[in-house]
């Protein structure tokens, strides 16, 4: 078990030591204020990290999240005005990211498009798109019960924590349990195999963007009932952060190998970075060249542990 | 004859008094695979030096070997009088060595003149002299009397022009050890005539050619001398003149069965699979008309390349038939996919288990059910507890060796992979099996205990179509041989009157080879196909 889980553990251990170090030196940071700071920043990036997730298990990549992200925010701020009651403009703004997944999911699985180019396509058309409607306003005068989903300052982080955990133990729950989760991984570990096996691959793949779509919908809501106006411009270099946390989190970015627990340690760990090195007084400036080098660590770490095992023959002849 | 007189002419060839190749008691294991026996080769200056054998016979490995791309384990070669140490490929062409592959391995967006500058000009950051480079590559395609402007990228190039293309470049790093690796596979008549008197001109002007090849036409047309090899040992050397067809024929399949294989004879219940004159255009495959019944095991011989796996491809629906019938129990049935095979009663375990068979990363209990999940499920929801248990009666059942049936499949051996792959698709439950190359690289001990497994499932009821390159294990496993050649079925043989010579006769198509009409479309597909 230990071995299976040699990753998770590596990054819960760095996280432990950075809290130690943090405990012993900056007990402030433990303050309840800055860890709610800390836990509402992150949230979003989870959320979308739990379908990115899924995304890179079949293998593939979505780099348009940040601009999905961007279309949700401001569909959710122009619903609220126009009236829904807030649970049909969370269910319409999931439904509008899922959309947008979705195209993105056709376009990689039945027209054969690498993800890549379909999803940097979809990122600065979408991103531009808005920009162009929006002609770069933000959305004001939001109604009294769009804030806070309608709940209060007090209650809301709590509401947002059950969400997410929800989702993370959902998700957790459906790799391990549904068939659905199997030919995830299957997709993404040998494509032509699973194939072969019967499972079709092509709506594995299309499903996994319109849920990591619909997820984005869902946190760009949760983030955007935290204030009281909604810039057109959100979830800008989001896609680094959600897959920087992913990989971190040892999912396997050539698919196939990862688990939803790796993202939450990875979420929580770049998450604690930027906080932590300001409260240890170091400049701020560091905090991407830190996040990369973590980022590398961890890439690097694959490639020599997967190294032996993707030159079997190699191997074997040298015996 | 365009092509040999300019290369006559030539000057820059070195001629060296004895061989200008030679390899002694070359040895090379892969595993508990002796694919090469102490194999002694040598290539005189001035010569075409055939080599054949079955697939599997080891030529390959032999090739890699005096190319440097594998190592021997023991065993010497001496190129040009001199004892080479250590052989890579950048070495070997320093020797003058150069390979051509069935498939030219060039850079399709690149030109011509760049592709041949590329493997013979000076390297480094010095400018490129584009006249020369133009210049230097007309006169090496003039030399092989290919008339191919140097400017043209080589994507737009015919197969058998990029061959030439291939060896101008091998004359341009004066190579004078010419290896040809099944060069005329995907060659019409004509063009394989034009490539013969290229290989003879070099041959004339002093080039030493290794020339690999199933078809013995041209083995005869162009051979000086005929080394053989049989399950990697070489067991004959014979000058051309001295040997006939059959008598190579004889060489080349000669043999005792290496093993006793568990072949019992089971009745044979109704039709498990019947074809009706299945093709695909794409693949290559028509008019594939077959049916295997209830305990019987059909084998499908033929050559790499003769549409066995591509049938078995169109069978299973990853290339749907587009004409013809596939009747399942007596049902028409429609595969167009994997999915409707599996429910159909196909399953197919795939040649080349690391790449299609098995899912390396995931358990053996999670491979064993991949394609039965819903059989394993209850409520839509896998039952790790019943998922195990069938893993683990199947682990029993095949003496799988591994610690648990929670080990990643990934840590197993070749044989036992492929005892699970075998897993996954019993668990479907299959009225018909289709094996491609069951035994494929996996040792002696799992070979006879495979063989074991497919003699029980017959006996179960099972149908087996099974395709194999072993031609010992086609001859001992299979109550009926189908011969494939070129996409279709050539012969149908009965286990009683079956042999080596016959299905081999009937794989090469003998005399007809090169009498076989070959359309353009047929010469497309082939040029898509892996070797």
């Amino acid at each position: 078990m230990l071995t299976h889980h040699r990753r998770e553990l590596s990054v819960a251990a760095t996280i432990a030591a950075l809290a130690l170090v943090l405990a012993a030196v900056r007990p402030a940071f433990f303050a309840s204020d800055n860890l709610l700071d800390l836990f509402l920043a992150s949230m979003p990036v989870l959320i979308v990290a739990l379908g990115a997730t899924m995304v890179i298990l079949t293998g593939n990549i979505d780099i348009s999240v940040g601009s999905a992200f961007a279309v949700c925010s401001v569909a959710a701020g122009v619903a609220a005005k126009a009236g829904l009651p807030m649970p049909l403009v969370v269910v319409a703004v999931c439904a509008v990211g899922a959309l947008l997944g979705a195209i993105n999911g056709v376009l990689v699985a039945y027209v054969r498009i690498p993800s890549i180019v379909v999803t940097l396509a979809t990122m600065v058309a979408i991103r531009d798109g808005l920009r162009w409607i929006t002609q770069g306003e933000w959305v004001q005068d939001l109604p009294a019960g769009f804030q806070w989903l309608g709940s209060s300052q007090g209650i809301y982080p709590f509401l947002a924590a059950a969400i997410t955990a929800a989702l993370a133990i959902g998700l957790w729950w459906i790799l391990g349990n549904l068939p659905a989760g199997r030919a995830v991984y299957a997709t993404g570990s040998n494509q032509t195999a699973a194939r072969l096996a019967g499972l079709r691959v092509e709506l594995v793949t299309a499903s996994v963007f319109a849920l990591a779509g619909g997820l984005t919908g869902l946190a760009a809501i949760l983030n955007g009932v935290r204030f009281n106006q909604i810039p057109s411009n959100a979830g800008l270099g989001l896609e680094m952060k959600v897959i920087a946390a992913v990989v971190v989190g040892g999912t396997a970015i050539t698919g196939g190998r990862g688990t939803v627990a790796g993202t939450v340690l990875g979420v929580v760990l770049l998450g604690m970075i930027g906080p932590a090195l300001t409260f240890l007084g170091v400049s701020a400036y560091w905090e991407r060249a830190l996040q990369g080098s973590i980022i590398l660590a961890a890439v690097a770490f694959d490639a020599l542990r997967v190294a032996p095992r993707t030159h079997p023959r190699v191997a074997a002849s040298a015996t | 004859m365009t092509g040999a007189a300019p290369l006559g002419s030539c000057s820059n060839i070195l001629r060296v008094s004895g061989p200008l190749l030679e390899a002694t008691a070359i040895t090379k294991s892969f595993g508990a695979i002796r694919a090469l026996q102490r194999v002694s080769f040598e290539l005189r200056a001035g010569e075409v030096h055939a080599l054949v054998g079955e697939n599997g016979a080891g030529k390959s490995t032999f090739i890699k070997i005096v190319t440097g791309a594998e190592h021997a384990d023991s065993g010497s070669l001496r190129v040009a009088g001199q004892t080479v140490e250590r052989i890579d490929p950048s070495a070997a062409r320093a020797q003058g060595i150069a390979a051509i592959y069935q498939q030219p391995a060039l850079f399709p967006h690149l030109s011509v003149a760049e592709n041949i500058a590329l493997a013979t000009g000076p390297g480094g950051t010095r400018r490129i002299d584009w006249r020369a480079r133009s210049r230097r590559a007309a006169e090496l395609l003039a030399r092989v009397g290919a008339a191919i402007d140097p400017a043209r990228l080589v994507e737009t190039l015919t197969m058998p022009e990029q061959q030439l293309v291939e060896i101008a470049k091998a004359l341009g790093t004066d190579a004078r050890v010419l290896i040809m690796d099944e060069p005329t596979a995907s060659l019409t008549d004509r063009e394989v005539d034009h490539l013969l008197h290229i290989v003879a001109g070099l041959r004339d002007s002093g080039h030493g050619v290794i020339y690999i090849s199933h078809r013995m036409e041209e083995i005869f047309a162009v051979a000086n001398r005929i080394t053989v090899l049989r399950d990697g040992s070489s067991v004959a050397t014979l000058p051309t003149a001295d040997v006939s067809r059959a008598q190579l024929i004889a060489l080349m399949v000669g043999r005792e069965l290496a093993s006793v294989y568990p072949k019992r004879p089971v009745v044979a219940g109704d039709a498990a699979l019947e074809l009706r004159a299945i093709g695909n255009r794409a693949s290559g495959v028509h008019d594939v008309s077959l049916s295997v019944r209830r305990g019987e095991i059909v084998g499908i011989a033929g050559l790499v390349g003769s549409g066995r796996t591509e049938l078995a491809e169109t069978v299973f629906g990853l290339t749907p038939a587009d004409s013809g019938q596939i009747v399942v129990s007596g049902r028409p049935v429609i595969v167009d996919s994997p999915s409707t095979a599996i429910d159909a009663g196909i399953a197919y375990v795939p040649e080349d288990r690391r790449q299609h068979g098995v899912v390396l990363e995931m358990s053996v209990a999670a491979n064993t059910t991949l394609a039965s999940l819903n059989d394993v499920a209850a409520h839509g929801l896998i039952d790790r507890e019943r998922e195990r248990q069938q893993a683990r009666r199947y682990v029993d059942r095949f003496r799988v060796k591994t610690p648990s049936v929670d080990a990643a499949v990934g840590t197993l051996s070749g044989g036992n992979q492929q005892k699970v792959a075998l897993a996954r698709w019993l668990s479907t439950n299959p009225t018909v099996l289709l094996l491609d190359e069951p035994t494929q690289g996996v040792d002696v001990g799992a070979k006879a205990e495979i063989h074991g497994l497919m003699q029980e499932l017959v006996e179960q009821g099972l149908a087996i179509l099974m395709i194999s390159s072993e031609l010992p294990e086609i001859l001992g496993m299979s109550d009926r041989i189908v011969v494939m050649r070129e996409g279709t079925i050539r012969g149908i043989l009965d286990r009683s009157e079956a042999s080596q010579a016959r299905i081999l006769a009937l794989a090469l198509g003998d005399a007809a080879v090169h009498d076989a009409p070959s359309s353009p479309g047929d010469n497309a597909s082939q040029q898509g196909r892996r070797c």
